[in-house]
């Protein structure tokens, strides 16, 4: 259990103080995905940096499985530490050591001995998928291949915690959600709990249970994920799940229509395009209200907002509708709570 | 003029047979020995200077900081010659003797630990400090910082400055030839300058040369084979 209560973080600067985060509070539990999402500059690396203490919160407490974070010694901390793992958007690996050196590198640190450390380190490489590029430096792999190694040196010293701050930021799309299954797995296997800090709501929708919305330094909204991008009540959720001011639109023109939000994370893309085939099949007309939705290897990823202007069995339908597709994801969404 | 100058003469053969071997030796000797001993003392300090700077991972305390740097650019704006003659009663205190090629050393090494210190300040610096964030976030000691990031990672660019070091501490040691060092400085001096045998010195000169080239040779390979960043190392 992870208690953040009432933190917030002033930076001193030459312009002045800022205040990263303000009277931040959140409740993860054992074993859940949360995400912590927000534009650049929310406060997002600020807050996880907290968590582990890299940063030290100016107010407020952090507590993990009860024990006051700010009050351990920093030998104590760096004991801490070693549960608290952390990936992060440039991988950071060491360049100048192979893969398999740098999954030993935490066990190294707790000064576990080298021979036991390598055939750990061989298991976890296994375990990501990548046994195969042991000996091979860090140069030589792909951006996903390299968050693989991190994930794998994450889990050396059997962390109790997760800390992902923007992990898929730097990964295509594809690439960014098999490092999201990957997390996912481990979170299941493993049972350790995660904390998944980006900027870009499919991350979110893919793999956490709860998500708190960091605004300007502020929770905006915190939930279960289905719960909160169904009902947005912020504003800063609602520029999350009406982008560009999608939702303005979308009051004036067309008040009594329904929105469906879909969500692809990879659906196999044919070439009908889903709404025609919505109309076809079914014979429900949908607009296309927003989207922003990209292709990569005939796969679809991205987001579209459909309108619809009919009664809650049309919409139940044509939810289960895109449901039943792979790698598609529909909700309805809910203007003015 | 010009013909005595690069012609070769019979004559000379013995002076060279005679102190060439050992002035090379000499100059080896000095530049290795005295570069050893910059590392010993330069390469620490280095570490110092990054790791205690006010962002660094080991902070301290700045008045510390101030005095080690005015120290270090002190010590790098003497000339080498002048630097020489001030630390004689040093070199007398060490050695017991002012003159030789292990006199010698002592300048050669005062001089060139500061520059140590501030290229290996800089190689260090190079370091991602994204590596730095994740090793604390591992819970890792700054000395575990120190030997297992900052200098594993800096190896090539550190490789790439003490070879730079060790050429310049070269030509120091033939510089140190003409205030009683030993070597091959030696050897241009006393057979050039003061008895006008020319061809010694041309002969000293092309020996010092190519001994430059081969340290810079085999030190930037070194730098380059040991680089696991280049694909072609792989
Ligand atoms: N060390 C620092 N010194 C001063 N300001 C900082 C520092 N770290 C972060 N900030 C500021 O705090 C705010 C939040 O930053 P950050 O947590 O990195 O945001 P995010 O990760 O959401 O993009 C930004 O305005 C940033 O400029
Ligand atoms: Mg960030």
């Amino acid at each position: 259990m992870i208690e953040i209560k009432n933190i917030s973080k002033k930076f001193r600067t030459e312009g002045g103080d800022i205040y990263a985060l303000k009277d931040v509070s959140l409740n993860i539990a054992d074993g859940d995905v949360y995400g912590i999402i927000g534009v650049s500059g929310a406060g997002k690396s600020t807050l996880v940096r907290c968590i582990n203490m890299l940063e030290k919160p100016s107010e407020g407490t952090v507590c993990i499985d009860g024990v006051d974070m700010s009050l351990l010694s920093e030998k104590q901390l760096r004991e801490k530490r070693k549960e608290i793992a952390m990936i992060f958007q440039g991988f950071n690996l060491l360049m100048q050591r192979n893969c398999l050196k740098n999954v030993c590198f935490p066990m190294e640190l707790a000064g576990i001995n080298r021979v036991e450390a390598e055939k750990k380190a061989i298991k976890l490489l296994e375990l990501v998928g990548l046994k195969d590029k042991a000996y091979s430096y860090p140069s030589q792999l792909s951006g996903g291949q390299k968050q693989r190694v991190a994930i794998a040196r994450a889990l050396a010293n059997d962390p109790k915690l997760l800390l992902c701050d923007e992990a898929t930021s730097a990964l295509d799309p594809t690439t960014t959600n098999q490092i999201l299954e990957l997390i996912r797995e481990i979170n299941q296997k493993l049972n350790i709990t995660v904390i998944v800090i980006t900027h870009q709501m499919n991350v979110v929708e893919s793999i956490c249970r709860h998500v708190a919305i960091l605004d300007n330094g502020v929770v905006a909204e915190k939930g279960p994920v289905g719960e909160v991008f169904s009902h947005p009540k912020s504003e800063a959720t609602k520029r999350l799940v009406f982008p560009e001011g999608s939702a303005d639109n979308l009051r004036k023109s067309e008040p009594d229509e329904h929105i469906i939000r879909l969500v692809f994370n990879g659906a196999k893309a044919t070439n009908t395009p889903m709404i025609a085939r919505l109309a076809l099949e079914k014979g429900i007309e949908a607009n296309i209200t927003y989207a922003s939705t990209k292709s990569v290897d005939d796969k679809v990823y991205g987001y579209m907002l459909l309108g619809i202007k009919r009664d809650s069995n049309i919409i139940a339908e044509t939810i289960s509708y895109f449901m039943q597709m792979p790698d598609v994801y529909a909700e309805e969404v809910f203007l003015d709570d | 003029m010009t013909k005595t100058l690069f012609m070769f003469d019979p004559k000379n053969w013995e002076i060279i047979t005679a102190t060439f071997p050992s002035a090379i030796w000499e100059t080896i000797y000095a530049t290795f020995i005295s570069t050893f001993f910059a590392l010993l003392i330069g390469i620490p300090l280095g570490v110092i200077l990054v790791v205690g700077d006010k962002d660094g991972i080991m902070p301290l305390p700045s008045w510390l900081m101030k005095i080690l740097n005015v120290i270090i650019n002190l010590l790098r704006s003497v000339p080498f010659l002048i630097l020489m003659v001030v630390v004689m009663p040093l070199t007398r205190l060490i050695v017991g003797t002012v003159v030789g090629t292990v006199a010698a050393m002592v300048p050669l090494v005062i001089a060139s630990f500061p520059y140590v210190a501030r290229v290996t300040e800089g190689s260090l610096r190079e370091v991602d400090v994204n590596s730095i964030e994740m090793a604390r976030s591992m819970g890792a000691t700054p000395f575990q910082i120190i030997t297992k990031v900052l200098i594993p990672e800096s190896v090539p660019s550190l490789i790439s400055n003490i070879t730079i070091t060790l050429t310049n501490v070269l030509s120091y040691t033939a510089m140190a030839g003409a205030l009683g060092g030993g070597g091959l400085g030696k050897v241009a001096i006393s057979y050039g300058y003061n008895r006008y045998i020319y061809s010694i010195m041309i002969y000293a000169v092309i020996l010092l040369v190519i001994l430059v080239q081969v340290i810079q040779t085999v030190g930037t390979r070194l730098a380059i084979k040991s680089d696991k960043r280049l694909k072609g190392n792989l």
